[in-house]
């Protein structure tokens, strides 16, 4: 079996090169925004400019969504597994749907919907409409968000710990947020990194309800500077590799943790 | 006493009750926000495509896209781009699953490899289009390297990156990872005891692919290349960036629909989002029945 591993090398290889090019590309392209030279001024520039408030934004509404999601999916998932055991597919359908319909489409409904003149305004003011794209990012993030929160309460006895804690006079809201959750802490911190990095990307609904988030920011510096563009498409890159390492970390964690509970 | 014991079972029933109602209480924030987010968002949208104007029912507007050929090109190279990004990235992405659960590797490679899949299946979007840009862009490392080095013009050679092939090639690079993601779990399901028993009695490596493989693989073959299929269907953010507004593919159609109102008829952008939830709709629904269906190897 040791065999034929030749093959497989020149696989690896001609995708190292093919997905390393475009990083590649986009380290050394901003670091030439100074004719003639190497420099870190694309850097320099997106530092001192506004990057920091749109960063800020799409991560203060990163974390909203976090904040969000668990307080939506936590009590769904303990309760679907516990007592409303038929309920279970319908929720799991209904985690599905933003990754059946387009976040284009989602938009669309939510404008046509929510739009100034109609029952609930939620595009009629900038705070409205905050609160609409952190809405909508909950959604896009619910199909990842529920199938953490999912697996990782699987790996743990809710039923024991439940009674356990009632018997002992909590209440059901104590249970949920400071029995249960912690118990599932670290599938919820692998599902919140990939909420982060999936809302610090995201574009499309953002443009559309024109909030000025990380990638309509990008869009836009590209207009008047591609190395400050590239620069910050690399930062966004590391970000999400952070983001992705800290998840398989959870991830990981929560699965060599299973044996022991 | 009497009265304590009676209270008791008085309040035994009750509270049972109570708990089925509090869990019905704890899941109801979930069901508000699908509906207000998900549910009513797609129904007005569907109810939409079939009625006019002034709300009457009609087909109208399902007809009307057939009859605007901008529109049915926009259909046409989405469906395009889909296909060639779908079948592309399934067999490359094969490719590479392959060589990191079958190839011998060192063993560090396959979590590096699956690692970094996992960060490059999220990174699409606008930073991954000026990645691009920066590479193989007029200006780009790799454009400027091929010239001075080898002499290669990509301009002359017909390739812009702000092209169908461009966004091709862009799209390649959440496809072939997330490939990777999905099909390795089900390559891990091929037993060795298979291949060796192939061996045993006398099938050549091509054998064991044509007859054992690929027959038990193939489901998930299909599957993974239907889900790649939505997957860039639906997309919209890396193109725009790349192309621009004016590449003519379904989801920029719609978006510039959304913004200016660019086909003066508001139940036409009704249908055209209709449309896109039946390709995506069906994709999935293919990909969820096959995937059950390739399951039943890996148990």
């Amino acid at each position: 079996m040791k065999k034929s591993s030749l093959g497989a090398w020149i696989a690896v290889v001609i995708a190292a090169l093919y997905f390393l090019m475009p990083l590649v590309g986009a380290a050394e392209f901003s670091l030439r925004m100074i004719r003639g030279i190497y420099s870190f001024e694309a850097y320099k520039v997106v530092f001192s400019t506004v990057f920091e408030d749109t960063f800020l934004f799409s991560s203060v509404i990163a974390l909203l969504t976090i904040a969000v999601s668990v307080l939506i999916v936590v009590p769904t998932v303990y309760f679907v597994q516990l007592r409303l055991r038929r309920l279970r597919p319908i929720v799991e359908f209904i985690t599905l749907l933003p990754l059946v319909i387009p976040a284009i489409v989602l938009v669309f409904g939510y404008i046509r919907l929510y739009n100034s003149s109609s029952w609930l305004p939620l595009t009629g003011s900038v705070m409205a409409t905050n609160i609409l794209l952190l809405f909508a990012y909950v959604a896009l993030a619910l199909p990842y968000m529920y199938r953490a929160i999912d697996s990782g309460m699987r790996t743990v006895d809710v039923r024991t710990l439940t009674e356990a804690a009632e018997s002992l006079g909590a209440s059901l809201p104590t249970v949920i947020f400071h029995i249960i959750l912690p118990n599932v802490r670290s599938a919820v911190l692998s599902g919140a990194f990939l909420t982060f990095a999936i809302v610090l990307g995201e574009f499309t609904m953002a443009n559309l309800l024109n909030r000025p988030v990380f990638g309509v920011y990008l869009v836009d510096a590209n207009e008047h500077s591609p190395y400050e563009a590239a620069a910050l498409s690399l930062i966004a890159f590391l970000i999400t590799w952070a983001c992705m390492g800290l998840m398989q970390y959870f991830g990981r964690d929560r699965r060599a943790a299973k044996p022991g509970t | 006493m009497t009265a304590i014991a009676a209270a008791a079972t008085v309040a035994k029933p009750a509270r049972r009750l109570s708990s089925t109602t509090l869990a019905l209480i704890g899941v109801t924030p979930f069901f508000v926000f699908a509906l207000m987010f998900l549910i009513f968002p797609t129904i007005i949208l569907v109810f939409g495509a079939f009625v006019d104007q002034s709300g009457n029912p009609t087909l109208n507007n399902i007809y009307k896209i057939f009859q605007n050929p901008t529109l049915v090109d926009a259909y046409v190279v989405s469906l395009k781009v889909s296909l060639i990004t779908a079948v592309g990235g399934a067999i490359l992405g094969l490719a590479l699953a392959q060589a990191i659960v079958l190839g011998n590797l060192p063993r560090w490679m396959r979590p590096a490899v699956s690692t970094f899949c996992g960060v490059a299946s999220n990174f699409a979007g606008v930073p991954l289009a000026f990645a691009f840009i920066a590479s193989i862009g007029p200006r780009g490392l790799l454009t400027l390297w091929l010239s001075d080095y080898l002499g290669i013009s990509l301009r002359a050679l017909g390739f812009s990156v702000i092209s169908f092939w461009g966004v091709v090639l862009a799209y390649l690079f959440f496809e072939i990872p997330l490939m990777v993601l999905i099909i390795a779990p089900a390559l891990d399901g091929l037993k060795r005891e298979w291949r060796e028993a192939a061996t045993t009695l006398g099938a050549t490596s091509l054998d064991y692919w044509r007859h054992i493989g690929l027959p038990v693989l193939w489901p998930s073959l299909v599957g993974s290349t239907v889900l790649l299929f939505a997957n860039s269907f639906g997309a919209i953010a890396t193109a725009y960036a790349l192309a621009g507004p004016g590449f003519n593919i379904i989801t920029i159609q719609l978006n510039n629909q959304i913004r200016g109102d660019v086909l003066h008829d508001q139940n036409l952008g009704y249908a055209i989002a209709l449309g896109m939830i039946v390709i995506t709709g069906v994709s999935n629904g293919l990909y969820i029945w096959l995937r059950e269906r390739g399951e039943r190897w890996t148990r």
